[in-house]
């Protein structure tokens, strides 16, 4: 169908928006790398010069950098945790016939829709302060404690947070998978005998298994660049507790100006990312051929 | 519905889902209410749910304190001016992708997708210096251009899964009937396309509103929107929950109405069509 004529349109029509991209993507990425093999400071201005690998034996030498990826891979590993688990049961339950099922779900999916910065303080403040915060209020009624949640568990502060914000993705997506599965195969399952947990893991599950990797995949890239519930709640403390790569790299480039060291972070980052992104592009790139 | 569900089962689940779904809502509700109090209610011991003197005064103050007003028009102007600018770019690619695919058609959709994951870290410095040395850090336009390219991919492969539904066969019929180009365009493909290219557009507002690597670490005061501006309650001074909270209500309430209407929009966008 596509002549001559309208396949050089569609070259036109297309290129503002690959040639953009490319830019946006290459031109950065490429400066990052240059800079990740120089000595750059911006506070010592005019004094670049070229190290090879310096900054990457530095970064990957620091005792933070551990810390850091530790840090990172605990937060992804607790979030998805939590969201994925308990997205599932949660679909699970929004499935069944209840009164007021679009209100539920209205209620369900709100705190996805919340500004980072909002929750990250919404829950600092009102929920985790130690005195005023409605769980010191909670404990103190039963005669417990107060947790001091930032000073004593600040990743875990994090995670909770953050959680809060993507159960509700991860409950939507696996609810609209769940809705097209098949009921007559439920049914068929059923008068065969099949109780409840084999229905769910012979059936249900495997039905669900392509959206929970697509769950599983997208959290994990966004959960990566998590940032602003960092800034607001813990500034990465005390100390290096709460310290994610991402927020390692803004530290060293835009509070400590090491240019140089921030962008050998950051090309690391980019490494670790395109490990997650190769198993997502797999899917998504079957699903077109579909 | 084949089955027949028990009326017991039903009420147990009915109540099982809603305490669920108002201890998730709860910290939004939470919000809301304290923004009403004073700011001696909001830290009082036992909190009160809805028996407080009802006052309007934090609302007015945090426009009076530091003009709330100039944040959220910084707002509105980064998401609405990034998505428009996002659609100009995308919808004529997305269209030739859906309407004239080539082999590379494939490729070329998997790479822009590819670029959505490169991590914003990956590219902070090179970006923030060449904003500063173009004059662009906190200002609105950089931030426009850079939330249009953090979201082109996403406003790409929504509006291509969108067109790819359109169906060929009334392109020609049109064309047959010796409709012009012109005419093809606005009388068949506009109609056909506008409710996907809506659905798109409130996505990515959405998604450009609640941004908060870029806007945060690319502004500073005279285009910072609100997520920096609440972000400045990070460290406050004195008593501020109720401030904050009101703060917090206007910032989220716009975008969670919108997201409410949009959710269907909301699976399809952010899984590219993975997931339907």
């Amino acid at each position: 169908m596509a002549t001559m004529h309208t396949r050089s349109t569609a070259r036109l029509m297309m290129a503002p928006a690959v040639v953009s991209l490319l830019l946006w993507m290459a031109v950065p990425l490429g400066m990052t790398i240059w800079f990740s093999l120089l000595r750059y400071n911006l506070l010592m201005p005019g004094m670049e010069e070229w190290t090879g690998f310096t900054n990457y034996r530095y970064f990957l030498t620091d005792p933070a950098f551990f810390t850091a990826i530790a840090n990172t891979l605990l937060m992804v590993g607790g979030v998805l945790l939590i969201s994925v688990g308990g997205g599932i049961a949660l679909a699970l339950l929004l499935d069944q016939a209840f009164f007021g099922q679009g209100i539920v779900r209205l209620l369900v999916i709100a705190p996805f829709f919340v500004m980072p910065t909002v929750s990250a303080l919404v829950w600092k403040n009102m929920f985790m302060n130690p005195v005023y915060g409605l769980f010191a209020m909670v404990a103190r009624f039963f005669g417990l404690e107060p947790v001091d949640w930032f000073a004593e568990v600040p990743l875990f502060s994090i995670i909770m947070i953050v959680a809060w914000q993507w159960l509700p993705f991860a409950t939507l997506i696996l609810l609209t998978a769940l809705q097209s599965l098949d009921e007559e195969q439920k049914e068929a399952a059923e008068m065969d005998g099949a109780g409840p947990l084999s229905r769910f893991i012979y059936i249900v599950l495997p039905h669900l298994s392509r959206a929970i990797t697509v769950v599983i995949l997208i959290q994990t890239i966004f959960l990566l660049s998590i940032f602003a519930e960092i800034l607001v709640t813990t500034n990465g403390g005390p100390g290096l507790q709460s310290t994610t790569l991402t927020y390692l790299v803004y530290v060293q480039a835009l509070l400590q100006f090491d240019v140089g060291s921030a962008s050998a972070g950051g090309i690391i980052a980019v490494i670790l990312a395109n490990i997650v992104a190769i198993f997502l592009m797999r899917i998504v790139g079957k699903n077109l051929d579909a | 519905m084949a089955r027949a569900v028990s009326t017991r089962r039903k009420w147990i689940t009915t109540i099982v889902a809603w305490t669920i779904g108002l201890a998730l809502f709860f910290p939004i509700l939470w919000t809301f209410l304290t923004s009403f109090k004073t700011e001696g209610e909001a830290i009082a011991t036992p909190p009160s749910l809805m028996f407080f003197n009802w006052t309007l005064e934090n609302y007015v103050e945090v426009q009076a304190r530091s003009n709330y007003l100039k944040y959220f028009s910084n707002s509105i102007i980064i998401a609405v001016g990034s998505t428009i600018v996002g659609l100009l770019i995308a919808v004529p690619a997305a269209w030739a992708m859906a309407f004239s695919p080539t082999k590379r058609t494939k490729e070329i959709l998997l790479w822009m997708l590819s670029t959505k994951m490169l991590p914003a870290v990956g590219v902070l410095v090179p970006i923030y210096l060449l904003f500063r040395d173009a004059g662009l850090l906190d200002s609105r336009i950089g931030l426009v251009g850079v939330l249009t390219m953090v979201n082109l991919p996403i406003i790409v492969w929504m509006l291509y899964t969108y067109f790819r539904e359109i169906p060929g066969e009334i392109l020609e019929a049109a064309r047959m009937d010796g409709a012009s180009l012109a005419k093809e365009i606005v009388y068949v493909l506009t109609p056909m396309a506008l409710p996907g290219i809506a659905s798109t557009m409130l996505l990515n507002i959405i998604l450009a509103w609640n941004e908060a690597f870029w806007t945060l670490n690319l502004t500073a005061s005279s285009a910072a929107p609100l997520t920096a501006f609440i972000a400045a309650y990070s460290s406050p001074e004195g008593l501020f929950w109720a401030k904050l909270s009101a703060a917090s209500t206007l910032a989220v309430a716009p975008i969670l109405i919108m997201g409410w209407f949009s959710q269907r929009q909301l699976i399809r966008g952010l899984t590219f069509g993975a997931v339907k």
